[in-house]
This record gives C-alpha cells, sequence and structure tokens, in this order.
C-alpha cells in the first residue's frame, strides 16, 4: 500500500481536479460539493476531504478508507467510484484517508471507521457510486460548455469523454487541467446510475493494488514500523482477566542488557529497553503479583458443563434476539418437539502478525503520533483522545496493512499500552506482543452452549423455534473495555440465530448470559460460527429421525426464501450429493450472516484407529448480491473455510484457574497446507444490494462436517473440536 | 561485532551473538521484509535462506550464522521478478501477505532443487509454514505455475 501522508498527496493532487464529496452524512443521500484546485493553490483551496482527485496526466486518486487486512477492500472501494466515473482503472491510485473525518470518509453504515461484520462494500456501495456519477457529470458539464454542445450529446469512455457528432474526444486528464467548480454540485438519482449491464468493473476481477508489494517484502505493517528515538517495550499482561500488578520484583530484569525502565501499567507490568530481544527477554523475568478478580478462578470446562445446565433450566430466561411469532405457546402445542444441545469452545485469532503498535506522546502530554493498523480508527483515535484528556485534532494516525485482523484489531489495548509507556517515558515507544503474549492475553470467541427445540404440528411442519445461547457477552466486555454503555443485546454472539432462511411462523432465539471470566472479542464469522454449528446439527439430526435426505428436508423448511432454495440446489449439483461414495459421505449446511446467504457441502472420512478426520471436498454456494468483485469473494471463502476448519479439528482455548493453559502454535493448532480439502465457490450474483463476503464460508463448515461424520458412521459429535479422541471415543473404538 | 552477508552485501552489526537472526535484520539493519510470527520457529514467517537452505531466523542466533550468505525476501529478485514472486501475483495469493514472505522463500527453497515438484511434495515442504488467511491452495496453485513457467 502506498501509505501517503497529507502533505505528499497533496502534493500529488496540486494540479487537476479534486471533489470533496460527503457520502457519510447521510447513509443512503449523498450531498455533494465539487472543490477545485488551482495549480499551486491546493492548500488553500482543499480541505483534507477528497475523495476523488484528478490530475492533469490522468491519474485518478480515490480514497479508500477501510482497513486492508487481505480482504480486499483498498481495492474494491475506488473500483466501486471508478465504475460510475467511468474511469480508466489502469490510472486509478487508491489512496489513505489524508484525515481520519468520520464525517466525510466514515462507513456510512455505522458512521465510523470500523472495518468489520464484512460492511465496507455494504455501507459505501450506494454512495460511493452516487459520488463517482456525480465527478463524472462534474466533468460532461465541463467539457459541454468547452465545446458548447449540449451534455447529453456526450458520453464517457473509460476515462475520456466523447461527442460522437463531431467526432471529437478529452481525456480526463485534459479536462482536469481547464474544469472549473460548479457553483452547486449536479444532482445525481438512482436512474443515473449504470445499469448492471452497462457494469465494466463490478463483477469483473481486477488484480488486488496492494499484492505486488506483499511478494517482495515491501508492504508495510505496524510491525515493520521504525521511528526515529524509539526505544522497545515488552509487557507481561495479567495472567487472568481483570487483575492488576501488586507487587512487582524487576531485580533481574534490570539487569538485561538495554533495559532502562520498568513501568506499571494498569494490567501489566512494561520493560522499556534498546532491542526487541531485551525487552522480551526481561519481561520473562519480571516477578509480579496480581490482585484478585473474578477471572482468577475461571474454569473453562467445568463453567461449559454449567453453561449446558443452564441451558436446559427454561427458568434463566435470556435475553431475546428477533423473536418471531410466540414460540413458546406454539412449542406448547406442539404435536412432537425435538430438543439437541451443542457446544463450543473458546478459540483464539492467531493472525499472523502479533499485535503491536508504536506511539510517540508530545512532552506536554496533549498530543500524539501513533503508528497502528487497526481495524476500528475510530475507537482508537477515541479512546486514545480520552487517555490523553485531549482533542482528536492533536492525534496522527498512520494507518498500515494489517498482518491479519479477524476481529481482533477492532481491539485497542495495546495502542493505548504504547501511548501510557510513551508518555511515560518521553520517547517514541514500539509495543511489541510476543506470540505467547498475544496468545495468552488473546480475546477469544466465547464458548458457548446451545439448547434448541424445535416444534412440529400434527401435519409434520416445523412451526416452532425455540434456541437458547448460553455464553459470556462479547458485548458487554467490550463496552466494558471502552468505556461504553453496553448494546441492549448482544450481536456478536446471537448473529446466525434468527435463521431467516427458515421462515418458521414461530422463533425464540435468547442469549442467557453469564458473568464474564474472559477476555472476549468477534471472532471471523461471529455468532454465526456457533450458532450455525448447533443449528445446522440439529436439523440434520431431526431430518436422520423424520427419515429425510438432509437437503430435501432444508428445502421444504426453507419455503418462502427462495435465494437459499437455489443456493442449495447449486451445492447439491456441485457436490453431485445423490452420488453414493464407499468410504467418504456428506454433510449439507447452509447460514445467513447479515443478508448474505451460503449453503455448504463437505466430503469426509475418519480413520476409525486413530479417530482422525480428513476433509476431502467442500462446496459452497454463496449469494452476497451484487457481485463486486467474484474471484475475491472466492477467494475470501476459500480463506475463511481454512480459517474455520482449525476449530473444527482441534483449536480450542482452554483456560484454567484464570489462566490460558495454550501458548503459541504448537499447542493451539490452526490450519495447515496438509489439512486443506479441495474447495470450490460458486459466487451466485443475484441483483440485490451487495452484502459482506469476509467470513462466509466458515459457519457452514463445522455442522458440514459434523453431519458427514454421522452419515458416514452415525456418531453424531454435538462438541468442537472434533478431536481425534473425542471422535475415537463416540466411535466406541 | 558480527560480520554478516545479507543479499550480497556486508554488513556489520554491533550485538550478542545469540541476538535471532530475525531481530538483527528487521530491527538493526531496518529490513522488515521478514517476519515475526511465532518466535519458536513454528510458523516459517521468519524463513530466510543461509547458503541456499531454509531456515527459521527467529530461532537462529545470529552468531552461527556469520561468514555465511543470507538471503531475505529483499534480496530473491532485485525487482520483484523471481518466478514465485510473478507466479504469487498472477494467482493473487496473498490476503494479508504477513506470512507470504516466508511461504515464497520457503517456496524458493524447493523449486532450487526440485524443479517439477509434484503436489505431494509442495504440500511436504510448505507444511511448515502458516497462513491463517487460508491462501494454501493458490500457494500450490502459484508453485506450480513457476514450476511450470520459471
Amino acid at each position: 500500500m502506498n501509505h501517503l501522508d497529507r502533505r505528499s498527496f497533496l502534493k500529488e493532487t496540486a494540479a487537476g481536479l479534486t471533489f470533496a464529496l460527503t457520502v457519510a452524512a447521510d447513509p443512503r443521500v449523498l450531498v455533494g460539493e465539487a472543490m477545485m484546485s488551482e495549480a499551486g493553490a491546493a492548500d488553500a483551496v482543499m480541505p483534507a476531504s477528497v475523495w476523488i482527485s484528478i490530475a492533469t496526466d490522468g491519474t485518478i486518486s480515490i480514497v479508500s478508507p477501510a482497513a486492508e487486512m487481505g480482504q480486499g477492500s483498498f481495492t474494491t472501494l475506488p473500483l466501486i467510484i471508478a465504475e460510475e466515473l467511468d474511469a480508466d482503472w489502469s490510472k486509478v491510485k487508491p489512496v489513505l484517508p489524508t484525515q481520519w473525518d468520520e464525517k466525510m470518509y466514515g462507513n456510512p453504515l455505522n458512521g465510523a471507521f470500523q472495518t468489520s461484520a464484512s460492511a465496507s462494500v455494504n455501507g459505501y456501495f450506494k454512495p460511493l457510486r452516487l459520488a463517482g456519477a456525480q465527478a463524472r457529470r462534474v466533468l460532461i458539464d465541463a467539457v459541454a460548455a468547452k465545446w458548447n454542445v449540449p451534455a447529453a450529446e456526450l458520453a464517457t469512455e473509460p476515462s475520456v469523454v466523447v461527442h460522437k457528432a463531431s467526432n471529437r474526444r478529452i481525456s480526463y486528464g485534459e479536462i482536469a487541467g481547464f474544469a472549473k467548480s460548479p457553483a452547486a454540485m449536479p444532482k445525481i438519482e438512482d436512474k443515473d446510475l449504470k445499469p448492471t449491464s452497462q457494469f465494466r468493473l463490478i463483477g469483473k476481477d481486477v488484480p488486488r493494488v496492494e499484492v505486488p508489494t506483499k511478494v517482495t517484502g515491501q508492504a508495510k505493517y505496524a510491525m515493520d514500523a521504525q521511528v526515529p528515538g524509539m526505544v522497545y517495550a515488552a509487557v507481561l499482561q495479567s495472567p487472568y482477566f481483570g487483575g492488576a500488578p501488586q507487587t512487582v520484583d524487576d531485580s533481574a530484569a534490570r539487569k538485561v542488557a538495554g533495559i532502562t525502565d520498568v513501568v506499571k501499567l494498569p494490567d501489566g507490568v512494561a520493560v522499556i529497553g534498546n532491542s526487541v530481544e531485551g525487552t522480551q527477554a526481561a519481561k520473562g523475568m519480571l516477578k509480579v503479583t496480581w490482585g484478585p478478580a473474578p477471572g482468577q478462578n475461571h474454569d473453562s470446562e467445568k463453567a461449559l458443563a454449567e453453561f449446558a445446565e443452564v441451558g436446559r433450566d427454561k427458568s434463566r430466561a435470556g435475553v431475546p434476539y428477533e423473536a418471531v411469532g410466540d414460540a413458546k405457546a406454539a412449542m406448547a402445542g406442539a404435536a412432537r418437539v425435538y430438543r439437541g444441545e451443542y457446544r463450543t469452545r473458546y478459540v483464539y485469532h492467531a493472525q499472523m502478525e502479533p499485535l503491536n503498535a508504536t506511539a510517540s506522546v508530545s512532552p506536554d502530554g496533549k498530543s500524539a503520533e501513533i503508528w497502528a493498523g487497526t481495524q476500528g480508527a475510530t475507537g482508537l483515535l477515541n479512546q486514545a483522545a480520552n487517555l490523553l484528556q485531549t482533542d482528536r485534532s492533536k492525534l496522527t494516525l498512520h494507518q498500515h496493512l494489517l498482518g491479519g485482523g479477524f476481529g481482533r484489531r477492532g481491539q485497542q489495548e495495546v495502542v493505548m499500552d504504547a501511548l501510557r509507556l510513551s508518555k511515560a517515558v518521553g520517547k517514541p515507544v514500539k509495543l511489541v506482543w510476543s506470540r505467547e503474549d498475544d496468545l495468552m492475553f488473546g480475546k477469544f470467541r466465547p464458548m458457548t452452549a446451545h439448547h434448541i427445540e424445535a416444534g412440529f404440528d400434527a401435519n409434520g411442519k416445523l412451526v416452532a423455534w425455540h434456541h437458547r445461547v448460553v455464553s459470556e457477552s462479547v458485548a458487554a466486555y467490550t463496552a466494558m473495555m471502552a468505556g461504553n454503555r453496553p448494546a441492549p443485546v448482544d450481536r456478536v454472539v446471537m448473529k446466525g440465530s434468527p435463521i431467516p432462511q427458515y421462515p418458521i411462523a414461530n422463533k425464540l432465539a435468547e442469549h442467557v448470559v453469564m458473568p464474564g471470566r474472559a477476555r472476549l472479542a468477534p471472532w471471523r464469522g461471529v455468532g454465526n460460527g456457533h450458532n450455525s454449528f448447533a443449528i445446522e446439527c440439529f436439523l440434520d439430526e431431526i431430518a436422520k429421525d423424520l427419515g429425510k435426505d438432509p437437503i430435501e428436508f432444508r428445502l421444504t423448511i426453507a419455503e418462502g426464501a427462495p435465494r437459499m432454495q437455489h443456493l442449495l440446489r447449486e451445492v447439491a449439483q456441485m457436490s453431485d450429493w445423490k452420488r453414493k461414495r464407499t468410504d467418504t459421505a456428506l454433510g449439507v449446511a447452509t447460514m445467513v450472516k447479515d443478508d448474505t446467504l451460503a449453503a455448504g457441502v463437505a466430503e469426509v472420512s475418519v480413520d476409525r484407529t486413530s479417530g482422525k478426520i480428513k476433509v476431502h471436498n467442500v462446496w459452497v454456494a454463496m449469494d452476497a448480491g451484487i457481485a463486486v468483485q467474484p474471484g475475491n469473494i472466492a477467494a475470501q471463502t476459500e480463506g475463511s473455510i481454512v480459517y474455520g476448519l482449525g476449530h473444527v479439528l482441534r483449536e480450542k482455548i482452554v483456560i484454567k484457574d484464570g489462566r490460558v493453559l495454550q501458548s503459541n502454535y504448537t499447542d493451539y493448532e490452526v490450519t495447515r497446507m496438509s489439512d486443506v480439502p479441495n474447495i470450490q465457490v460458486k459466487v451466485v450474483s443475484t441483483d440485490n444490494p451487495p452484502t459482506g463476503a469476509g467470513e462466509d464460508g466458515l459457519p457452514v463448515l463445522a455442522c458440514a462436517v459434523g453431519n458427514a461424520i454421522a452419515a458416514l458412521t452415525g456418531v453424531r459429535l454435538r462438541e468442537l473440536p472434533f478431536a481425534p479422541e473425542r471422535v475415537r471415543g463416540a466411535m466406541g473404538a | 561485532m558480527v560480520a554478516l552477508t545479507v543479499n550480497g552485501q556486508r554488513k556489520d552489526v554491533t550485538v550478542d551473538g545469540n541476538t535471532p537472526l530475525l531481530w538483527v535484520l528487521r530491527e538493526h539493519l531496518k529490513m522488515t521484509g521478514t517476519k515475526f510470527g511465532c518466535g519458536i520457529a513454528s510458523c516459517g514467517a521468519c524463513t530466510v535462506h543461509v547458503d541456499g537452505k531454509a531456515v527459521r531466523s527467529c530461532a537462529m542466533p545470529v552468531g552461527l550464522v556469520e561468514g555465511k550468505s543470507i538471503t531475505t525476501i529483499e534480496g530473491l529478485s532485485p525487482d520483484g521478478s523471481h518466478p514465485l514472486q510473478k507466479a504469487w501475483v498472477a494467482e493473487q495469493v496473498p490476503q494479508c501477505g504477513y506470512c507470504q514472505s516466508g511461504q515464497i522463500m520457503q517456496a524458493a527453497e524447493l523449486l532450487a532443487t526440485n524443479k517439477n515438484p509434484t503436489r505431494e511434495q509442495i504440500v511436504e515442504h510448505m507444511d511448515g509454514n502458516i497462513c491463517r488467511c487460508g491462501t494454501y491452495l493458490r500457494i500450490i496453485a502459484a508453485v506450480q505455475r513457476a514450476s511450470r513457467e520459471g
């Protein structure tokens, strides 16, 4: 990624035409104002709030505000503008925002710099199309005035305005040399946007722009930040959630060469020195006692068994989430009721770049520069301003590429510690977490216990659905850490529970919130991961009891949800569902996350002696509305399947006496190349608004694999992960 | 003082011989293409070549590579034109990209000794390199492409 600071951005756009277009003020309405900049006067007239800048050499710089963590937004968002601007893509240069101003660049969906929930394309799509179309209209109007022809006679080809009647053509770069700002920006409405059939970029795959930098070592992550005069920090964190340092014995740590300071933090102790290796070594020599906290006795395996009991105890009411009809009454009146219980464990993000941040706080403590890779620039800046008791205008954020996010890089604790430490020692501080720090002080997807009931009427129709999810609350934890008011419902945990793909007349999903004992965060796929696992395994258990084919059964209960029915038929065809296999079997699952739909089939075999599962093939059909970059959607889906495979096969975090028992990739075993199945993704582009596509393979995987194992062996696994010993035990081997 | 040869250039660094090569490259020599992932040679993000052999620089004391020829991702080719780098772009392998320097260096060792590896040989050779974004299938495709087009 070209990391442009404000100065170089302005320099590059000093000659040409720039557009300051407000896309975030109203989620669905564009209020625009074009800013003209004459050569040499850019600083005077151009606020930082420029979206599109056309230089006289034809280069078109377009701001791309979402964090780039491999999901492709850095390319996709400018591409949406370029489509309606009718820009020559080879001349487009995505650039980072020059100012972190939510009103200008924030995601219209949430008004923030918050790259999460696969919401970037979803949130920016329509406003950016309108912005691109508006800029194109300004160019056309300028040419119409210059050539004295009606604007209606002008058309555009990539980066060229064309007047067919007089056979004249003029490039966008040339136009940028003379165009003047209109007093008021032209009005653009939906009908002025390109019809889908005329898209040249949307729906056609373009290479991601930052990829070449990622094969030469040139791509810059926050871990690569080098700041003059900086020192290094390592932090020993409280081993359990909530502990504060009480006594600190740093005598051995201070003897390590290059160690200059030891600093107490709210929930850790930092060593400062002149090298990474020195500070990391010294950290290990600190002897610290930690204050009491509710998390210190946490025993996750014991607690999970308790959660399961709570799931069964319906006197323990939960917080309802998107209920439909009256599930309790319908269940009471049902002719037949099925019950199922499922469990999932804490899982860790394991993003390849351990958390880190560099901060430089001014001597008065009121200004700061921050080098970070964050999914949440808004949260980072707000928390930093609050920490330093200063105004956000005093903070400079240098956003970097993210070495994996998956929800973890929306959390800001490492940045806040870097700021505290820089302030304490009066120097720029680069704080680096080791892998062990990143894992043992990780923030996990909460473990969950599920109790589900399904009621059928006398005609065999599924009429009642009641899903109880028992877990700690991510929303409560996040709110507490950020000092915000907790959300009334926990979307992170409960996403995936409303199952709109199954339009059952009476549905209740409820979250029974257990006291917080662990550090928590959204994890790729959020609630869809554990909820789909429980729901789709349960549906297969019912289908089996009813003697129905799993896909036929789902097609029946998906009556009224034609998009899902289509995907089920697609994936049946892709997997050759009806064909009998000898040593393998197939399992199916579906999911809906934030209006994106997916159906998947897994083909699995089991080594009956070792209990080891092998996933051979995964087929996924998905519908994320208009597929803006179908190849990239497929790549994301492949990636999320591979990511999810780890927590199906092996990954789990166990907490005992408040301490995380795993420590590194040796005992927290993520998916490796030898685990990976063949994966075939069919991206079904539909005429619906584009929705997210970064997480949608993951939720179908665990249940599809579990259903395949049940089909193959007759053994139903109801807990993640499907570790070999559990598989062996369940098969009675 | 340790005298190193990195990408054909002599570099003298004042560090203890036990310092991991990784931190010498990244923080002392400011060559940040080689990445820190796990610190215990379990993920491969820090892979470099020492005399043509892929090693995990996070667990390699710098004193042990004195006088040997070290190649990092920055030195694999002058301009990103190594067949693997070209294949990596053609197959759009990287997602977050953080592990990819190590993946490419690991794969380069394979192709240097086996110009036409089978899929099984690729998987076996690459299985120590973790990619959390899950780009493994594209890595396999890119190694095969580089083998074909190299």
